[in-house]
């Protein structure tokens, strides 16, 4: 496969008044050229922290990458200098964010911010930057880009600051875009309104995208491969039909039960049906988990599974799972 | 038998502006919304954010006044009734919020918090209190011992219980449920919802649950009402509402929504254009023609009524009054 990002046995850890939490713990994955692959996740799972590594925005005074690789290109990224890495981000890898607000300067129009990035990347004038600013205004579908340029972040709705952070975002042409629930706190129809945006300009631009969201129906709209991220670890990655119609992994398939169905008249008889539970909780990441990190919730757990860590195997057709128990 | 009939109930904001802080305008959150929920039903109140939803649960509260509007709890009229009046009905009337930790103290115990109202309703004190509080986070899923923490030792699923458990330590007949699950991880959502559905059939409790969540709607709900722009736009039983949706509005939300099946998920879907007018400026005429795929000129000015089109299924939608083009929506 022709892997545009390598991402190898990743270990990201923080230091915190109860010890250091294994955020990543062992993560690895390749995005191929213009694929979109999903990170999906509950809280605390990780997938996030795997975001802000690639990206090298873990804040040094409280955590680092401990080890592995993150390739990018080819080139190695775990060691480029914080000047190295300022010339990729927001150029050749981009992001965009749940909250775009946090991320917008207030204080600046909109047209100032786009135009910012690509006379920083591009070095162009900020005339021909400005024009390049309008030109992505009308390609995230923002109505009358020109009078848009001019205006604040505040004087937008919540889904039209979300195409503005796309377009900067896109504005340099970036070769991957990591887009952490891009969605999440957007309504329901503004939602569709930018998964479509992005689907299509991943279509015109090329853009390879690692769409991280805990949402598995926004996983099923968007992604063509999946990975599923529990207590720090990949416990499953497969192709998105694959996960939805054979979800190999006990948490995974403990998820799909969980989730009450848009889609499907469950009633039977006109009760409402139980939803599967995943009892317990979530394992404190501050203690080294022994074993599989699910065993402890998992029903199929045996005595091998809560004393050595389960190898990945392979399922056939890139689908793979962390499961002593899968029958494989 | 209903336990809460709301009849035409409106709520405008006022909003001051100038010099003189003058009133200027106003929010009009909630504009004649009407339904009754009998005993032991759910009614899901579904809408996009500023759609009024959370205001009507809050105003049904009496948390806030209405501006008009009629509010029946178990046959007395709550409406007009101050805050020293309406007291004892609020034993009747109880919520659970979305974030439940930003309604407890956080120097107060678990179980001190769950019996509040047991005191404050002169229900029990004392012993006969901690009994019932420890029977209460029984029922929840928590274990008594757990009644000695306080709330930030708890997780954002037990926290969820631990407000559940308030709520029912009155003996409620309505519950307004206010985004309860939305906070939440999927796998301690199931656990939320089944308790909840689990109470309202042993207790013959009324929800209104309020939700963004149509997947979760489709799951607790008996019927459900779609708001949009401070108005009910659709108001049936579940499965009317997913089966044969009347609303343009109600379309669109059940086309604009994920599912966990991508081979349902690659459809072309209908989506609606533009953002949600701001409720301070709604439209004239139908609120939803802005934006509405379908609409005629009448839509721009007539302000279509919420009419019962089929047996318990209505809608306000200019196309389907008799004599009204039903258009390439209709089934």
């Amino acid at each position: 496969m022709d892997a545009i990002l390598q991402v190898r046995d990743l270990r990201t850890q923080f230091d915190t008044l109860e010890g250091v939490v294994r955020a990543v713990d062992g993560v690895s994955f390749d995005l191929a050229r213009g694929e979109t692959l999903g990170i999906v996740g509950e809280s605390g799972c990780g997938k996030s922290v795997t975001a802000m590594s690639i990206l090298r925005l873990i804040p040094p005074e409280t955590g680092r990458i401990a080890s592995g690789s993150i390739r990018f290109e080819g080139e190695e990224l775990t060691t480029l200098s914080e000047e190295q890495m300022k010339r990729l981000r927001g150029h050749r890898i981009s992001m965009i964010f749940q909250e775009p607000m946090t991320s917008l300067n207030p204080v600046l129009t909109v047209g100032t911010q786009i135009a910012e990035n690509v006379v920083r990347h591009m070095g162009v004038s900020k005339k021909v930057a400005r024009e390049r600013a309008c030109e992505m205004l009308d390609l995230v579908r923002i109505a009358d880009p020109r009078r848009r340029l001019d205006e604040y972040p505040h004087q937008l709705s919540g889904g039209m600051r979300q195409r503005v952070m796309i377009a900067m975002a896109l504005s340099c042409d970036p070769q991957v875009l990591i887009a952490d629930e891009p969605t999440t706190a957007l309504d329901v129809t503004i939602q569709a309104q930018i998964l479509d945006l992005m689907l299509d300009l991943k279509e015109k631009t090329g853009t390879a995208i690692v769409l991280i969201t805990h949402d598995l129906g926004v996983i099923a709209e968007t992604a063509q491969r999946v990975v599923v991220m529990y207590a720090g670890r990949q416990v499953e990655e497969a192709p998105v039909e694959a996960l939805f119609d054979n979800p190999l992994h006990p948490y995974t398939r403990g998820l799909m039960r969980a989730i009450p169905r848009l889609d499907v008249d469950a009633e039977e008889g006109g009760r409402r049906p139980r939803l599967q539970e995943i009892p317990g909780l979530v394992p404190r990441l501050t203690q080294p988990i022994i074993g599989c990190a699910f065993a402890a919730r998992c029903e199929l757990a045996t005595d091998r599974c809560r004393t050595t860590a389960p190898p990945i195997v392979d399922a056939g057709g890139g689908h793979i799972v962390a499961c002593w128990e899968t029958g494989l | 038998m209903n336990v809460i009939e709301v009849d035409r109930l409106v709520k405008h904001f006022p909003i001051h502006g100038g010099l003189l802080q003058r009133r200027v305008g106003e929010v009009r959150a909630v504009d004649g919304v009407s339904f009754t929920i009998a005993k032991g039903e759910t009614l899901g109140l579904v809408g996009e954010s500023g759609c009024g939803k959370s205001t009507v649960g809050k105003t049904i509260l009496k948390l806030i006044e209405p501006t008009s509007g009629r509010i029946v709890l178990g046959g007395e009229d709550i409406t007009k009734l101050k805050p020293g009046a309406v007291w004892p009905h609020r034993k009747r009337i109880q919520t659970i919020f979305q974030d439940p930790y930003s309604s407890m103290n956080p120097r107060l115990a678990a179980g001190t918090i769950v019996g509040e109202p047991l005191e404050n309703f002169d229900i029990a004190r004392g012993r006969e209190r901690d009994e019932r509080v420890a029977a209460l986070f029984q029922r929840v899923g928590l274990r008594p011992d757990a009644m000695r923490k306080f709330a930030h030792e708890f997780s954002g699923g037990q926290r969820q219980r631990l407000g559940i458990a308030k709520a029912l330590s009155v003996s409620p007949d309505v519950i307004v449920a206010d985004e309860p699950v939305s906070a939440l991880d999927v796998s301690v959502q199931a656990q939320v919802l089944n308790l909840l559905i689990d109470l309202q059939e042993e207790r013959g409790l009324a929800y209104l649950f309020i939700s963004h969540d149509l997947a979760v709607m489709r799951h607790i709900s008996h019927r459900i009402a779609v708001m949009y722009l401070g108005r009910i736009v659709e108001l049936t039983t579940k499965r009317q509402l997913f089966a044969g949706p009347l609303h343009p509005y109600t379309e669109a939300l059940l086309s604009a929504a994920t599912a966990p099946d991508p081979r349902r998920a690659r459809r072309k879907r209908a989506i609606v254009q533009g953002d949600v007018p701001s409720p301070a400026k709604p439209p004239p005429g139908c609120h939803f023609h802005t934006r509405c795929p379908y609409a005629v000129a009448e839509c721009k000015v007539d302000d279509p009524p919420l009419r019962e089109v089929a047996p318990g299924h209505h809608v306000a939608c200019l196309r389907r009054l008799p004599g009204g083009d039903p258009g390439p929506l209709s089934r």
